[in-house]
């Protein structure tokens, strides 16, 4: 691999490791993809380029991120929960409940996050106690937490959140700046110290390489997975909240299709959808892609489900291209 | 393996005449044959469409994008029978599967060629498939009216009592049993999925026998396109939408295992009738339709935690990992 002979002998305090290269040259990749994506905007849409234009930008994704940088620890450690958009709907659901008995906006939070944990943990319990695979489980989690929505609400809907409650999904913490961007940026910021810089995040990666190795290495690593689906179900709870505020009510089909989007997310940011690599970095590029890509197009009155044909392609081709340019050069991983 | 998986079509059996019996104590006329035979027509559609699945996921590969295609290929052919009453809809009818199998084709290229893990693949084409039917349609819908008559009728028209959409049903189910069970590439995907390694010992092509499965997965979605174009008399960008998640747990339900390898064509026609069976029940009892999302998703991990016994795995890999084997 390395042909570059050392001028002279030095030991390295670690491995050579190509595949941290590979995600370094996939993050520039990913960059470039943004930048020329953020120019292709500003010159296709004179209201790109304004302030208020890229903070309204921001709403577009930040949810479906903040859902994202948990489901990156999730699939590196070799699960996937497919069940996260429904957890935003049973959380709304439920917070919509508590709110005609009179919850209150503390109340109304602690209810929407509290509900994403406990969902995370039933989905965390049946995969590992129960040891089934997380595909099929939050398939089945994701019909189940989206049904009981529509047991509760049908074809009604849940309105008259407070008007503090407001502040979540709707208010700016300073001048253009969203909350919900600012908890999203310092979020990413908790999840990459988590993953890049703690054991838990070593431990995310040794089981996602090799669940057996990690088990013999005393990582315990069912309760480092139940943990993982506690956290993505953590996220799915808090996106619920804001994700309720800025819409002021909940109606059972809400965040429909989300689940896709988010692992569309994951995967275009450079996570292994087979588990054992990825970053947060990449993560983060990847949500503001797909935010500026959605944005930029409704800008110029593409339609959502046109805009989806770009992000699928998209998804592809970012995947498709570091292996067919490897095939080209003729080496083989 | 192959035992516990005849047990749990048994039992599955079993839990479909106790349901249609439950069913009947409320309402007398849930177990008539005319009943029956609807609620069968009804289900056909999911019947193919889990057997197109099946196959796929027996490759240790999932289809997502089988909705999608349904969609698409639905749409092309909708087009066609609006721009030109004049082609023959038995033309379109073979043309249907054709498209479909061209959609699955590139989904099998992708994972195929290019190794890029089935999941991804599909999760990617489902919404360009989606969004190109939006697109080709230019966000409108193909109506009833204007469709030809022969379009509508052909899926209703009456053979020995059964509607074509059922004997379409049972033709594809019976092709599948023969496929799967007596000709070399149904044994294929089994081996490849039971163990990709010793396959390749084998000397079968895993990457080409995953590209077969979606290429059948494929075809068949494209025939439920024009079923499902003719069942429905509608044509929009929302046909089948989220109805991948149906087929999914209706594999699953039956007993196929999503770490491929296990299932059989009894196990999916199985599993979609169980589906079918609970949504027409549930009005009957008087339960809200809303109810069916939470019974279905409930159904699905009880069949999963019941399938982890069957799967649990008995022997270890002793050949060395061979190249291609995944």
């Amino acid at each position: 691999m390395n042909d570059q002979a050392p001028a002279h002998r030095t030991i390295p305090d670690r491995l050579d490791n190509p595949l941290r290269s590979a995600i370094f040259s996939w993050q520039t990749l990913l960059l470039v993809v943004a930048i020329v994506i953020f120019i292709a905007n500003s010159l296709a849409s004179p209201y790109f380029l304004s302030p208020w234009s890229l903070s309204d930008a921001t709403f577009n994704f930040t949810e479906k991120a903040l859902i994202a940088l948990a489901m990156a620890l999730l699939i590196i450690a070799g699960e996937i929960d497919l069940s996260v958009a429904a957890v935003i709907a049973l959380a709304s659901t439920a917070m919509g409940f508590a709110l005609q008995y009179g919850a209150d906006t503390p109340v109304l939070v602690a209810i929407g996050i509290g509900v994403g944990v406990l969902c995370g943990a039933f989905n965390g319990f049946l995969v590992t106690r129960l040891r089934l695979p997380s595909i099929v489980v939050t398939i089945g989690t994701m019909s189940l937490f989206r049904g009981i929505s529509f047991i509760v609400l049908g074809d009604q809907a849940f309105k008259g959140y407070p008007a503090s409650f407001a502040f979540f999904g709707q208010g700016y913490v300073w001048w253009v700046v969203s909350f919900e961007f600012v908890l999203f940026l310092a979020m990413a910021v908790v999840y990459f110290v988590l993953l890049h810089r703690t054991s838990f995040g070593r431990r995310i990666f040794t089981i996602g390489n090799n669940n057996i190795a990690a088990q013999f290495s005393g990582v315990r690593v069912e309760r480092v997975k139940f943990m993982l689906f506690c956290l993505t179900g953590l996220m799915s709870g808090i996106a619920a909240v804001l994700l309720t505020s800025r819409l002021g009510s909940t109606r059972p089909s809400i965040a429909q299709g989300w689940e896709l989007e988010v692992i569309t997310m994951v995967v275009l940011g450079g996570v292994n959808i087979l588990g054992g690599a990825g970053s947060i970095i990449g993560v983060v590029i990847a949500a503001f892609i797909m935010g500026l890509v959605t944005f930029g197009m409704g800008l110029l009155n593409v339609p959502g489900i046109v805009q989806s044909i770009f992000i699928g392609l998209l998804l592809i081709v970012v995947i498709a291209l570091p292996i067919v340019v490897g095939k080209l050069r003729g080496t083989r991983k | 393996m192959n035992r516990l998986v005849k047990t749990r079509e048994i039992w599955l059996a079993l839990a479909i005449v106790v349901l249609v019996a439950a069913v009947t104590t409320r309402s007398g006329g849930f177990a008539s044959p005319d009943n029956l035979a609807s609620i069968f027509n009804d289900t056909s559609i999911l019947i193919i469409l889990a057997l197109g699945q099946m196959v796929v996921i027996l490759t240790r590969s999932i289809d997502l994008s089988i909705a999608a295609n349904v969609a698409l290929s639905g749409m092309v052919i909708a087009l066609i029978n609006q721009a030109a009453p004049g082609v023959p809809v038995p033309l379109l009818i073979v043309a249907a599967p054709l498209l479909g199998l061209a959609f699955g084709a590139i989904n099998g290229f992708l994972v195929w060629k290019l190794d890029i893990p089935a999941i991804v693949v599909t999760l990617g084409t489902l919404t360009i498939y989606r969004g190109t039917t939006f697109l080709i349609a230019g966000g409108q819908w193909v109506n009833a009216d204007e469709m030809t008559p022969d379009f509508i009728a052909i899926t209703r028209a009456m053979i020995l009592g059964l509607p074509v959409l059922s004997w379409t049903a049972i033709l594809v189910a019976i092709t599948f049993f023969l496929v799967m069970t007596r000709s070399p590439i149904g044994r294929a995907i089994y081996a490849i999925g039971v163990n990709p390694t010793a396959a390749v010992y084998a000397g079968i092509d895993v990457g080409r026998t995953k590209f077969i499965a979606f290429c059948i997965s494929g075809l068949v979605a494209g025939l439920c396109g024009y079923l499902w174009v003719s069942k429905f008399v509608i044509a929009s960008s929302e046909t089948a939408i989220g109805y991948e998640l149906q087929v999914i747990a209706a594999c699953v339900i039956g007993g196929v295992s999503i770490a491929g390898g296990v299932g059989t064509v009894g196990s999916a026609v199985l599993g979609a009738i169980f589906l079918g069976v609970i949504g027409r029940a549930l009005p009957v009892i008087g339960v809200s339709p809303f109810w069916q999302m939470a019974i279905s998703g409930t159904a699905i991990i009880v069949a999963v935690a019941l399938n982890a016994r069957a799967e649990r795995k008995t022997g270890r890999i002793i050949l060395k990992q061979a190249e291609g084997a995944r």
